[in-house]
């Protein structure tokens, strides 16, 4: 098998398995797996910047919430039904990784990370000034009667479901078709050794924006994804936490592997659960494994498996 | 001419790396800069090439002033540079070294990006080689993975800058072999501190001091010039 074909078989066997999963996993996991799904996809977007291109940003909870707040008001306030107001959401988010990505790549390294940063903490607030409408920390739910998609019930635990795995997979398969292809490999180039992919002739600046914004598009749908699917948009989304947990999700995954940043989610979620049930002090449990996923897999999971196994994981 | 530049000048809070510099470049040519350390070599080349801002001066390519352009859109223009410490895609496989330089300017077109990356690695022997990653070659190979990288853009002018440094005596010979084949192909603009090299492929020399041009000559000429010796290859050099 050539590695494109080994990479494929992977991807679609993920998606087969995700897709039976529903019938044989009791409803609290699939429950679960639905929210892991959506959030993977956070995780995704995050990777094409931090993992692909190897810039490390501390404010993508701004463009998840930009994604949230895009389909979160249009359906609430403006009464759009989930398409046109799933499609604001990605046009919302695409506008602030624009301007964002403008502003932010005349800096590199810790500055790039404060002011990501700070550009975050200012869109959290933001949120909040302007509370008569999204209601602030408290946050709004979205209505079950406005939460229908071609007379499917989005409520529904089935179709939830579901509509979770097609945007991942959507996700996950545009991911690795953009890895694969020039404009990924540029990015990995960029990644590597930025003054040489100059040097060849490639604009790097350019391309670093392009990255920015795809990598806001695709955490803006899960954050859309996200309030579609719970009914629910609130600023705690908006907060420094929501930024560094897609972080951490792809560290603990494997920065820079496709399947990395569902492995993260996946991982850390059940983590925290299990954790939880056993102590109330279980955000110690979560840090000390945290730090010893870090000292024996400092490539993450996905990661130290390519490393070390398969050199053919995408 | 392909290069020519006027009246080039860097200077870095007061001091002076280039003066004035009036450098003309003809068609095919392959010429050396030498000069002592700190004659300001490496500023001028990074400020033909663009990674380096001049601070007055002009700078013509191929008949277009390119003074004001980015260093990647000279590249474009029909620039090749290596880099004075080896700068190659570590954790990427040889071959995607390369084929990451053809890309560039052969698109999306696969089978184009592929054929120029096979010939590359062909013509530099190291195909066995492909599917290592860059940052596991030794020294000498990387040092030659660029030179590739730098060959797969075809480009008009291909900038050196110290190219042997740090090889050994037979890799310094292959090397020698390769800027005498590229010779027929390309404008070359060489770097270098082995007096060995200049005068085995240098057609025309230039000698820098500091920052300013001292002399310009064949290599015969440049050996006999009197300045050139008290100032660089009376010194122990040659």
């Amino acid at each position: 098998m050539t590695d494109t074909a080994k990479s494929n078989a992977l991807h679609f066997g993920l998606l087969a398995a995700l897709a039976i999963g529903f019938f044989i996993l009791p409803t609290y996991h699939s429950g679960n797996l639905a929210r892991i799904m959506i959030l993977a996809i956070y995780a995704m977007g995050y990777n094409v910047l931090f993992g692909y291109t190897g810039l490390l940003s501390l404010g993508h909870a701004l463009f998840f919430s930009a994604g949230m707040y895009g389909l979160g008001l249009t359906m609430h306030l403006g009464g759009w039904s989930p398409a046109p107001a799933f499609l604001a959401a990605l046009l919302a988010s695409a506008i602030v990784a624009t301007v964002i990505g403008f502003l932010v790549l005349r800096t590199t390294g810790v500055a790039f990370m404060i002011v990501t940063l700070m550009f975050a903490q200012a869109g959290y607030l933001t949120i909040l000034y302007f509370g008569t409408y999204t209601r602030g920390d408290e946050g709004f739910a979205l209505k079950q009667a406005t939460r229908q998609l071609i007379g499917l019930d989005l409520t529904d635990p089935i179709v939830r479901y579901y509509t979770a795995l097609i945007l991942f997979a959507t996700a996950l398969l545009l991911l690795a078709y953009i890895i694969r292809s020039p404009f990924g490999r540029t990015l990995i180039a960029i990644r590597e050794n930025e003054e040489r992919a100059r040097m060849l002739g490639y604009n790097v600046t350019a391309i670093k924006l392009k990255a920015v914004i795809l990598s806001g598009i695709i955490s803006g749908a899960s954050g859309a994804a996200y309030a579609l699917l719970f009914g629910y948009a609130g600023a705690t989304f908006a907060t420094v936490q929501y930024s560094i947990l897609p972080l951490l999700w792809v560290l603990v995954g494997g920065a820079g592997t496709t399947t990395g940043a569902f492995i993260g989610v996946l991982f850390m979620t059940y983590l925290i659960d299990y954790a939880s049930g056993q102590t109330n002090a279980y955000l110690i449990v979560v840090g000390v494994v945290l730090v010893a996923v870090t000292l024996f897999l400092p490539h993450g999971i996905m990661g130290t498996l390519r490393n070390k196994y398969a050199g053919w994981l995408p | 001419m392909i290069l020519s530049t006027r009246g080039l000048t860097k200077t870095y809070a007061g001091v002076a790396a280039n003066t004035d510099v009036d450098f003309d470049l003809p068609q095919g040519q392959t010429r050396a800069i030498i000069g002592p350390n700190g004659a300001g070599k490496s500023t001028f080349v990074g400020m033909v090439c663009g990674r380096i801002p001049a601070t007055r001066g002009t700078v013509t390519f191929d008949g277009a002033d390119i003074t004001t352009m980015a260093a990647h859109e000279r590249i474009r223009a029909g620039m090749a540079y290596t880099f004075q410490i080896t700068s190659v895609f570590p954790g990427l496989p040889v071959r995607e070294n390369v084929a990451l330089a053809a890309r560039r300017w052969l698109g999306s077109n696969k089978r184009a990006v592929t054929s120029k990356t096979d010939e590359v690695l062909t013509r530099l022997a190291i195909t066995d080689r492909a599917d290592q990653l860059a940052g596991d070659l030794s020294y000498g190979h990387q040092r030659i993975l660029e030179i590739g990288m730098g060959l797969a853009q075809d480009p008009r002018l291909f900038i050196l800058d110290e190219p042997t440094q740090g090889l050994a005596e037979a890799e310094v010979e292959d090397f020698n072999q390769l800027i005498k084949s590229m010779d027929a192909e390309t404008t070359i603009l060489l770097i270098e501190h082995n007096m060995n090299v200049v005068m085995a492929v240098a057609e025309y020399i230039t000698v820098l001091d500091q920052g300013m041009v001292l002399a310009n000559g064949t290599p015969a000429e440049i050996r006999s010039n009197a300045a050139v010796q008290e100032a660089y290859l009376g010194t122990g050099h040659a």
